[in-house]
């Protein structure tokens, strides 16, 4: 007799709660006149993400394997992970909000009349928020997911309206579409290995669950269990931006519109690496001597490559982007380390890193000339006598992505590279705090770049934040500055949180 | 038959999406590409659930199905949109990006 599945709707609240807006933000997008689309969407998705931050909260102390018959499992780390990403979220939505860096008519083709119209009439292009909610609606469910299939579809929950955001801006067009295909080739490609290695760890344990597969290891036909765990470790690491698979960062942080480099940079590293932790720590945890020098050696790797060629870019965009890339192999140390330390650093980590990624895309959106965004390092200099409260702040959070003591960073880096420690991986902190030091001088040649050399020309200049913008720059870079002078508060609370339920 | 030869072909369907996207140049191609890696792994799941006598392999191919469909509406929307701003759909001709 089939039984029907039992969902217990009031932990999957916050998940639905954001899909359920998506699907609103559709019908708005059908049904209501343009004039009042822009207010109507962003409330409803400021609301929507409030509303799913209360019931997350409500859930905050409870904890269950079968929330999704087996599919999905809400715990203590689940919950941190699901409220970071509805945090960067209602953030990144302020930026996002400033409508006039996105198309205003994405299917007219760049130059043509078709556009030239929708530019004069003012229209907007507002199925950005749709788009955004159900990204973030993947992204809370990805680090909750519990079997490989749940996995898959919420990977490319998330996936598939970056694609579409990534294509989106408004100057540099070909740019910007360039950026899509390129992100959308990569990451299907990256999927398809995801989905074959799932196919391989399935025909390992006969199961799909996370639990079934950490439980079955151990047993015959080890070469099923390598694929399964060598290809899906693929599939994670290119969402991640690690070396090797990192190719995609670059190009897609340049051309994609800032808002949407923005969140996406922020959010997505806290979903993928929140499932990579998950994977890693209850899935594969019985089977580590396979993944951990493997994974140790492509966070060496990434850690390194990150540093270097960031030294190299001209580019502000392009220099974050490799400076992500650092930030990703730092972030593997915490999962190599696989302990309960590891664990709760990465999650403080992930939580600082993600806000001060959002004041510093915020931050290149304002720097701009008549023709746009200006991310040319070279036509930076001498911002610092222009305008030197954008330049102070933009300084500040890249100290802090250098890890400079007093900065979140820096309490970020500690915490992760002390887990590290402990786990007895000396050479990869050994490694870590060379590229850090690597790192911070790329970061503080910018800030020399911006305060102490005399400015060439002045064309580029700095447009008045409006209040949205405004809001979520400061919101970024108070977190950031209260996690580096007092980082206890959330030190406890993650440490509290670090618990994955088996 | 042995069950194990459906292996064999899914790893070399697999194979053979894994190289055409690293060398073919037009955009659909590679696309189609990713799709018959996707087959592939949906042959290896149902492989998979026969070998091991349950059904969780098989209604992951349906999901993977579902999946792969909503990836092509996206996937095209993009292509064709590339194609009519620049009349080619090759991956070479979309360089603007410094490498």
């Amino acid at each position: 007799m089939l039984t029907a599945p039992s969902l217990s709707y009031a932990l999957l609240a916050p998940i639905l709660i954001v899909l359920a807006g998506a699907v609103a933000g559709v019908l708005v997008e059908a049904f209501v006149s343009m004039v009042h689309r822009t207010a109507i969407q962003l409330t409803l998705s400021i609301g929507t993400l409030l509303l799913s931050l209360q019931q997350l909260w409500r859930i905050r102390d409870q904890s269950s394997t079968t929330a999704a018959v087996n599919s999905v499992t809400i715990d203590k780390a689940g919950i941190f992970l699901q409220a970071t990403v509805i945090l960067l979220a209602l953030v990144a939505v302020l930026l996002i909000a400033d409508l006039d860096n996105f198309v205003a008519l994405a299917s007219a083709l760049p130059g043509s009349h078709e556009e030239q119209s929708s530019l004069r009439e003012k229209s907007k292009q507002t199925e950005i928020f749709p788009l955004f909610l159900f990204a973030v609606a993947g992204m809370m469910l990805f680090p909750v997911a519990t079997d490989l299939i749940t996995l898959f579809v919420a990977l490319e929950v998330f996936s598939l309206p970056l694609y579409l955001l990534a294509g989106l801006s408004r100057r540099r067009r070909l740019l910007s579409q360039e950026s899509a295909l390129k992100y959308f080739l990569l990451g299907a490609y990256a999927s398809a290995f995801f989905l074959f290695g799932a196919a391989f760890l399935y025909g390992y344990a006969g199961t799909i669950s996370l639990a079934g597969i950490s439980a079955a290891a151990g047993g015959a036909n080890d070469i099923f269990l390598l694929i399964g765990i060598i290809f899906v470790s693929v599939g994670l690491l290119f969402k991640i931006s690690a070396v090797p698979f990192h190719s995609w960062t670059p190009d897609v942080y340049q051309g994609a519109p800032t808002p949407v480099t923005a969140f996406m940079a922020a959010c997505t590293k806290v979903a993928a690496f929140g499932a990579i932790l998950r994977i890693f720590y209850v899935g594969f945890a019985e089977s580590q001597t396979i993944w951990r020098p493997i994974i140790t050696a492509v966070a060496i790797i990434t850690m390194l490559f990150g540093s270097l060629v960031a030294i190299a870019q001209r580019d502000v965009k392009r220099m974050l982007a490799y400076s992500s890339i650092a930030h990703a192999g730092f972030l593997l140390s915490g999962v190599v380390a696989l302990n309960k330390d590891g664990l709760a650093a990465s999650l403080f980590y992930l939580f600082a890193y993600g806000f001060a990624t959002l004041g510093a895309f915020g931050i290149i959106a304002l720097i701009r000339d008549s023709s746009g965004e200006v991310s040319d390092l070279n036509r930076w200099i001498g911002l610092g006598k222009k305008s030197p409260l954008i330049a102070a702040t933009f300084s500040f959070l890249l100290l802090s992505f250098a890890g400079i003591p007093l900065t979140s960073g820096f309490v970020g880096k500690f915490a992760i590279f002390s887990a590290a420690y402990e786990s007895g991986n000396i050479a990869l902190v050994v490694v870590g705090v060379l590229a850090s030091a690597i790192a911070a001088f790329f970061y503080i040649r910018v800030i020399i770049m911006m305060f102490f050399t005399d400015p060439v020309n002045d064309s580029v200049s700095v447009i008045i934040p409006s209040i949205k913008s405004r809001v979520s720059i400061i919101i970024s870079a108070v977190i950031s500055i209260t996690l580096g002078i007092a980082p206890s508060l959330l030190l406890t609370t993650a440490d509290n949180f670090a618990n994955f339920i088996k | 038959m042995s069950i194990a030869n459906y292996l064999y072909l899914s790893a070399i369907l697999f194979t053979i999406g894994a190289i055409g996207v690293v060398v073919r140049r037009n955009a659909i191609v590679v696309f189609m590409c990713i799709e018959l890696m996707l087959n592939a792994a949906n042959l290896a799941f149902v492989t998979f659930a026969r070998i091991n006598g349950n059904l969780e392999g098989q209604v992951v191919a349906f999901f993977t199905m579902v999946v792969a469909a909503c990836e092509v509406v996206v996937g095209l929307a993009i292509i064709v949109t590339i194609y009519r701003s620049r009349r080619s759909a090759s991956v070479d001709d979309a360089s603007l990006l410094k490498r």
